[in-house]
């Protein structure tokens, strides 16, 4: 009898040890495959900041190219990108925030949010290539803008839209229904109750879902080739129906065509760096707020 | 006032609510309006006509057919069903080969009798020449032409958009190339994308995850042409010197770059979805004598399931649609790939490199809103797999 329940138990040892095998050896892998994430990153990250640091300079920044895109700096380019973005701002944000309030606030539960919700995630699905398509036939050619930054912007802010409009969505959904109820209570209309209380409580998460659309805006290129970007523009634009240049077109062209590769290389890597540092600051900017907005409501 | 302002806000946030219907409405519309276009185009090219010898008994020639005749793939018409007789092309530039410029006239105005005299006199002709030259001419066999056939393109194994006298737009190469891509691209993310989920959801202490979860979020900023570059300086060589290929440029690097840009949308959704699995269900599993690696993969991964599998389509749908990243990295060879280590092209690389060239409201202008359309319906179906799959997870619990 003693002998069968030790044999039970060795078993039973045995089996926990295996257990414990399988586990660690599982876990390990997971854990390997969770740094070696995180060192794709920062090989990607280090292998452009690195090799773009040599080129960044103050005549990088500040100058146009110059030598067929061998020589000079990105000026033009980067005043673009930010044209691109301020312009599809203006077009996404109000757009973006007001219906994303009126699926949370207005819009009757049910059918019809779901509906408007699924067509936004269609939209947020829909490759970016689409959007520029979609951006030529309509904005270039329908609307008769031409190669030009509104289109360009308004094709980028479509773009932006759906991503908006879920930020803004969730971070109204957040809000408790007492605020409502008390400013309803005190004779308020349900606008003022937007205007004066909702919208001051969720602006800090509004405005790092914006910050990171600007992020995905200046990063785009699909969208802006048949609608914006201009291969080499030596000057500034000078209305919003001028073309203009745009750092990731800019990027594309000096890594994949011209005369002489080999030099536009450096070029290249500083374009890289520019982009990249714009990401990097969009979302250490995005994830400030947000860290800063939840200690403020703990 | 208080009450008109009321109103007038209300209508505003109601407007605005459907813009997004709106504008998916209006893409459908124009991609649709632009693509239908091309059926309507003829073969041969508009303004131009096909003309053999009245003694040639070919009656019908299809695009594939043009091309290959041009091409000088066929040699002989007794290869599509003709006589016994050589190929011979002619192009409207060949005339002045045969003729001088005086007998031409000044303002080639004898070109149409002299084509016809050329065409009259060769049995084995297919001239490519304007119609307006060649109509009034006797005993001239003119090809009757017909739209592009729609079985042609869905299912043409060629893309030679640019072709003359006629462009063969046949997608499947390209349809293939996409799948082709996309597919290895999650097989590779596929494992590392459930590794890291399961890692960030269930066993890293809180510290790591406070440092890994910005580094998947900024790996999904990176903009994709950042990473197409990064695929040309450093993918590409790689794989280049380890498989000895002749081009490094191939399927092979445009999965792997899609693989690293479809990983952060799998890792987020699916450690979302595993999140959502109740504490106490964890507890009760433990509690039983399990161990940790037996609860996640019996009780947190079945019941997350439907939540992995929506992350897992989303990152193909971001596979499918990435642009310029690919477009960089494959070679863009259109055709219809027998290894990923060959070169190949997308339909949005296909879109990108060519909506350039391509004169406005012309047949290849259009041929590539078709692809548009396509690449917008595949999308399509991805998103609504993925609402249909995250509707009965609701319903789950």
């Amino acid at each position: 009898m003693d002998g069968q329940i030790n044999k039970h138990d060795e078993r039973f040892i045995q089996y926990n040890k295996k257990k414990h095998l399988v586990q660690n050896i599982m876990f390990g892998i997971f854990r390997l495959f969770s740094y070696g994430i995180a060192a794709v990153l920062f090989c990607i990250l280090g292998f452009i900041l690195i090799k773009g640091f040599h080129t960044i300079s103050w005549e990088f920044i500040t100058e146009a190219p110059a030598d067929g895109m061998t020589k000079g700096g990105i000026w033009p380019a980067i005043v673009g990108t930010c044209c691109l973005m301020l312009g599809s701002a203006i077009f996404a944000f109000p757009v973006g925030v007001v219906s994303g309030i009126y699926m949370n606030e207005y819009a009757p539960k049910g059918k019809l949010v779901n509906f408007i919700r699924m067509m936004t995630n269609n939209l947020a699905g829909i490759p970016s290539i689409v959007f520029g398509l979609f951006g030529m036939a309509f904005f270039v050619n329908y609307m008769g803008f031409g190669d030009s930054i509104i289109a360009g912007s308004l094709t980028l802010g479509l773009l932006a839209l759906p991503i908006v409009i879920r930020t803004t969505e969730e971070a109204f959904k957040d809000i408790p229904n007492s605020f409502r109820e008390g400013s309803l209570a005190l004779g308020a209309t349900k606008a003022q109750t937007i205007w004066k209380v909702l919208l001051p409580s969720a602006m800090p998460r509004v405005i790092t879902g914006l910050i990171l659309s600007l992020g995905r805006v200046s990063g785009e290129t699909a969208p802006i080739l048949f609608t914006c970007a201009a291969y080499f523009l030596p000057q500034l634009p000078k209305s919003v129906f001028d073309q203009c240049m745009a750092l990731p077109y800019h990027l594309y062209v000096v890594a994949t065509s011209g005369t002489d590769i080999e030099a536009q290389l450096p070029i290249a890597y500083g374009t890289a760096f520019v982009l990249i540092v714009i990401v990097l600051i969009m979302n250490l900017t995005a994830n400030f707020i947000r860290r800063f907005f939840v200690k403020k409501t703990r | 006032m208080k009450k008109i302002i009321d109103k007038i806000a209300r209508y505003v946030f109601t407007l605005s609510g459907f813009t997004t219907s709106v504008v998916i409405l209006l893409i459908i519309g124009f991609l649709f309006s632009e693509a239908v276009g091309l059926f309507k185009n003829p073969i041969v090219e508009d303004g131009y006509v096909l003309a053999l010898n009245k003694e040639n008994p070919v009656e019908k020639l299809s695009a594939q057919q043009i091309k290959e005749l041009f091409d000088e793939e066929i040699t002989n018409w007794k290869e599509i069903n003709g006589r016994d007789l050589p190929v011979e092309t002619f192009r409207l530039e060949d005339l002045t080969k045969y003729y001088s410029e005086e007998e031409l006239g000044a303002e080639y105005e004898y070109a149409g009798d002299k084509l016809g005299e050329i065409i009259r006199r060769t049995p084995g002709i297919v001239a490519f020449v304007p119609k307006m030259l060649i109509e009034g001419q006797q005993d001239v066999y003119l090809v009757p032409d017909h739209t592009i056939p729609v079985g042609d393109v869905l299912g043409g194994t060629e893309w030679f958009p640019t072709a003359t006298p006629s462009p063969i737009f046949g997608i499947l190469p390209l349809v293939s190339g996409t799948l082709w891509v996309s597919f290895f691209a999650i097989l590779i993310a596929l494992p590392f994308g459930l590794a890291i989920s399961i890692y960030m959801s269930e066993i890293a202490h809180p510290k790591v995850h406070k440092v890994l979860k910005p580094i998947i979020e900024l790996l999904n900023g990176i903009p994709s042409v950042v990473y197409g570059f990064f695929g040309l300086a450093v993918i590409v060589p790689l794989l280049q010197q380890t498989f000895n290929l002749p081009v490094g440029e191939s399927g092979l690097a445009g999965s792997i770059v899609l693989a690293i840009m479809a990983l952060p949308t799998i890792i987020t959704v699916a450690e979302d979805a595993m999140r959502s699995c109740p504490q106490t269900m964890r507890e009760a599993s433990l509690a039983l004598g399990a161990s940790q690696w037996q609860t996640i993969y019996k009780v947190v991964v079945p019941f997350s399931i439907s939540g992995i599998t929506s992350g897992v389509v989303l990152g193909i749908g971001r596979a499918v649609g990435e642009t310029m990243a690919v477009l960089m990295v494959t070679g863009n060879a259109a055709v219809i790939p027998s290894s990923i280590l060959e070169p190949l092209r997308t339909i949005p690389a296909t879109i990108a490199a060519e909506l350039g060239e391509a004169p406005a409201g012309g047949a290849h202008y259009q041929s590539l809103f078709l692809l548009g359309v396509i690449l917008f319906f595949i999308t399509l179906f991805i998103n609504l797999c993925v609402e249909v799959v995250s509707s009965r997870n609701k319903f789950q619990k």
